[in-house]
């Protein structure tokens, strides 16, 4: 139980990261700004997911440590 | 201090996701010098200069852990110098591929018989040795002793191929040989604002990395 407590601290914290993000992506707003600027956003935007990506797995490493220190 | 967690993780690791994260977004957004040749890829000073700056402030970090080994005689400086270096050459390959790209869009070729070029491959080879070195010895006080000694060695090496004799020469490596590095001319307020929050943002990244490696290790020996 106490497990799950800390994954769901950290959905949150992610979701926090992203909410700049989605709100973006439900306002009409999304075509307009994915597309100006010679669509520099779109590039930002897949930069972001794959630096998330890592570091949620980063995260998740750093985490199964921790547990098989704690055992000890 | 150090190890105070913020939702599980030390909070210097959530400090290194905020300033790479920042200097990845900031680094696209922000309004950059408009030069010749270099274009949009003077951006790539956010990225590939300041990662090599991360890997050899590591490699200090490694160097200075060496010298406490050296003093103290304790097996945690060992491991801890000795997986910094492993985690600066990964961020050194990185740093090569990523200057090999730039190259050719700049300089028009991949590789250049570059002075700043080849020092850092020989500086890479030389520590690449050190991991050979290292892990050719079996017993323990014996294998850190050599590997600390040789790695002062190889720090003085690596400095003067990459920081000294490059800028004895001609080269086409802004900062070398009679040629103006970014801070001078280029590197204007707007740009120190993401790049050396990204210096910082790298280092701690690598230095997490470093942490990664020391623990898996320190499970590894006490089985």
């Amino acid at each position: 139980m106490k497990m799950e407590n800390g994954k769901l601290k950290t959905m949150w914290a992610l979701m926090a990261l992203l909410l700049p993000t989605s709100v973006l992506a439900q306002g009409v707003d999304m075509a307009e700004t994915m597309r100006s600027e010679g669509k520099i956003y779109v590039v930002v935007g897949v930069i972001a997911i794959i630096f998330i990506g890592l570091v949620v797995y980063l995260i998740s490493l750093d985490r199964r440590i921790s547990k098989m220190e704690n055992r000890k | 201090m150090v190890n105070t967690k913020i939702i599980g993780l030390q909070w210097w690791k959530w400090l290194s996701i905020v300033l790479v994260s920042y200097a990845l977004v900031a680094g696209m957004l922000i309004d950059v010098p408009e030069l010749p040749i270099l274009n949009e890829s003077i951006r790539n000073l956010f990225y590939h200069v300041t990662q090599w700056f991360g890997m050899m402030i590591i490699l200090t970090a490694s160097l200075v852990y060496s010298v406490i080994h050296l003093m103290k005689g304790d097996m945690r400086s060992d491991r801890i110098a000795a997986e910094s270096i492993n985690v600066a050459l990964f961020m050194g390959v990185l740093g090569i591929l990523t200057g090999s790209l730039w190259a050719k869009f700049t300089w028009g070729a991949w590789w250049t018989n570059d002075p700043k070029l080849n020092g850092v491959a020989m500086g890479m080879l030389v520590y690449l040795a050190y991991v050979v070195l290292r892990g050719s010895m079996d017993e323990e006080q014996k294998r850190a002793r050599v590997a600390a000694v040789y790695n002062i060695f190889a720090y003085v090496m690596f400095m003067v191929f990459i920081m000294v004799l490059p800028r004895l020469t001609d080269s086409l490596h802004p900062g070398n040989g009679g040629n103006p590095g970014f801070g001078g001319y280029d590197l204007n307020d707007n740009m120190k604002l993401v790049f050396y929050p990204a210096i910082i943002g790298w280092t701690l990244l690598g230095v997490w990395l470093v942490n990664i490696r020391v623990r898996l290790v320190n499970l590894k020996e006490e089985r």
